[in-house]
């Protein structure tokens, strides 16, 4: 099956290649392959393909990663302009609405 | 209280664990069954805290996991013939990826979890099996510098777990990447279903009685005719937008997903248009394609949350014009339904 793409040109991932050690943890981690490895640098491959779900950022130890995490789920960023709040899908223990 | 997965328990130095089955029983499967269509899912926990598989020792591996129980179930039936630990986080009842986006299956609850229940002296060596999705929510270098411990990312699947170990803890890129094949939207297209909640009955039952106003009055006639078709259309656009949609995603063509949802609610209009559903007044018919359109969009739009592919900054950025123009359209087209009443 071919890879599913979402809107291009909207993810807000950036690397900051100076900083690299070239340990590869983001692209263990990241569900869409947007990283590759070149010269012991990761690169970004597929910018279009991230889903900004942050696991990079969280795992670059030296903080080389930024992204705008969050959900992507139109029914969280309701619930964030209803509450005025930032987007976030309502799954917590004492509510039974969940994205 | 006993419950049905928990087999027995393992004696360690710092009390029992409790060992579980590896094999799902009848009460497991008609769960998932329930839980997959949205029943009790909300309440669908296990304790957190350390379980077995098997009969583990101190040089045993340790898989993480969430303290939803169709995670936790997963993540059991995967480990099965193996000698194994299982550390189940706290996360509220929710699954690892959703977890981790909430921080919930996070860095600080896996560091307490370590220390509760003493992970240092259960077993010799000093790794962690975490899943990949939980990345999200888990910093590894930090778990490492603060306990220890080295996080290592298991496969997005919990299939794949038995290949991974035997394959000395390698995930293959195929093993880390999240698709969003047809068995797994099917999956989803249960709780998509249920989303309209009491509005599924509320908005057919008001169309059923305003379509009995006719410019003479009120006529229970023209409440079962008109009414009738109301519920049909209405109920199609949904289902357009929650089951068709989804289900032919990689198909349909355009990005956004309202407007995949959108072109689906047409298609069924189209279809309903020649099946006379629509009625014979031009007005009405615009006024259905107007709310068919905009249900079946916003259904679809709707699965952005549980697709595997869309961003925060994608979805804000469809959602800015789609959801006026969804509002705006149902709004039109409810007006204009209610004046095709009375011409």
């Amino acid at each position: 099956m071919k890879q599913l793409t979402y809107l291009k040109d909207v993810v807000t991932l950036e690397l900051d290649q100076q900083k690299c050690n070239g340990c590869k943890m983001c692209i263990t981690v990241c569900p869409h392959e947007v990283f590759e490895f070149r010269e012991k640098k990761a690169f970004i491959k597929n910018k279009d393909q991230c889903m900004e779900c942050g696991a990079c950022e969280k795992n670059c130890p030296e903080g080389a990663i930024s992204v705008r995490s969050g959900v992507g789920c139109a029914a969280g960023i309701i619930n964030g302009i209803l509450r005025g709040s930032e987007p976030s899908c309502d799954c917590s223990g004492t509510s039974d609405k969940c994205c | 209280m006993k419950e049905g997965y928990i087999t027995g328990t393992i004696k360690t130095i710092f009390g029992p664990v409790p060992q579980v089955s590896t094999v799902w029983s009848r009460s497991d499967i008609w769960q998932t069954i329930k839980v997959r269509w949205n029943l009790n899912r909300m309440k669908y926990k296990v304790e957190p805290g350390l379980y077995a598989t098997g009969n583990p020792d101190s040089n045993s591996d340790v898989f993480v996991s969430a303290n939803f129980k169709l995670s936790f179930d997963h993540l059991r039936r995967a480990l099965n013939g193996m000698n194994a630990w299982i550390l189940v986080l706290d996360t509220k009842g929710i699954n690892v990826w959703c977890a981790a986006g909430k921080g919930s299956f996070g860095t600080t609850e896996l560091i307490n979890r370590i220390k509760i229940h003493a992970l240092l002296n259960i077993v010799d060596h000093r790794n962690l099996i975490v899943p990949q999705l939980g990345a999200v929510g888990v910093s590894a270098h930090e778990v490492k510098s603060k306990t220890g411990f080295r996080v290592i990312y298991g496969p997005v699947r919990t299939e794949d777990i038995g290949i991974f170990i035997k394959s000395e803890y390698k995930a293959t890129p195929e093993m880390r990447s999240v698709k969003f094949p047809l068995k797994d939207r099917i999956k989803l297209i249960p709780v998509e279903i249920t989303y309209g909640k009491y509005y599924l009955l509320l908005v057919p039952a008001i169309f059923f009685i305003l379509a009995g106003l006719n410019p003479h009055g009120y006529s229970t006639d023209s409440a079962w005719n008109n009414g009738g078709r109301a519920v049909i259309n209405l109920f199609s656009a949904y289902l357009a937008g929650c089951v068709l949609t989804p289900l032919f995603l990689p198909w349909i063509p355009f990005k956004r997903f309202s407007l995949k949802g959108l072109t689906v609610g047409w298609l069924i209009a189209v279809l309903f248009l020649f099946l006379n559903l629509l009625g014979s007044n031009i007005f009405e018919i615009i006024s259905w394609f107007l709310i068919m359109g905009a249900i079946s969009s916003f259904l679809a739009m709707n699965f952005t949350g549980s697709s595997t592919f869309t961003s925060l900054s994608g979805v804000q950025k469809e959602m800015k014009l789609s959801l006026p123009v969804q509002i705006g359209a149902a709004a039109l087209g409810l007006i204009g339904w209610i004046i095709t009443r009375f011409i």
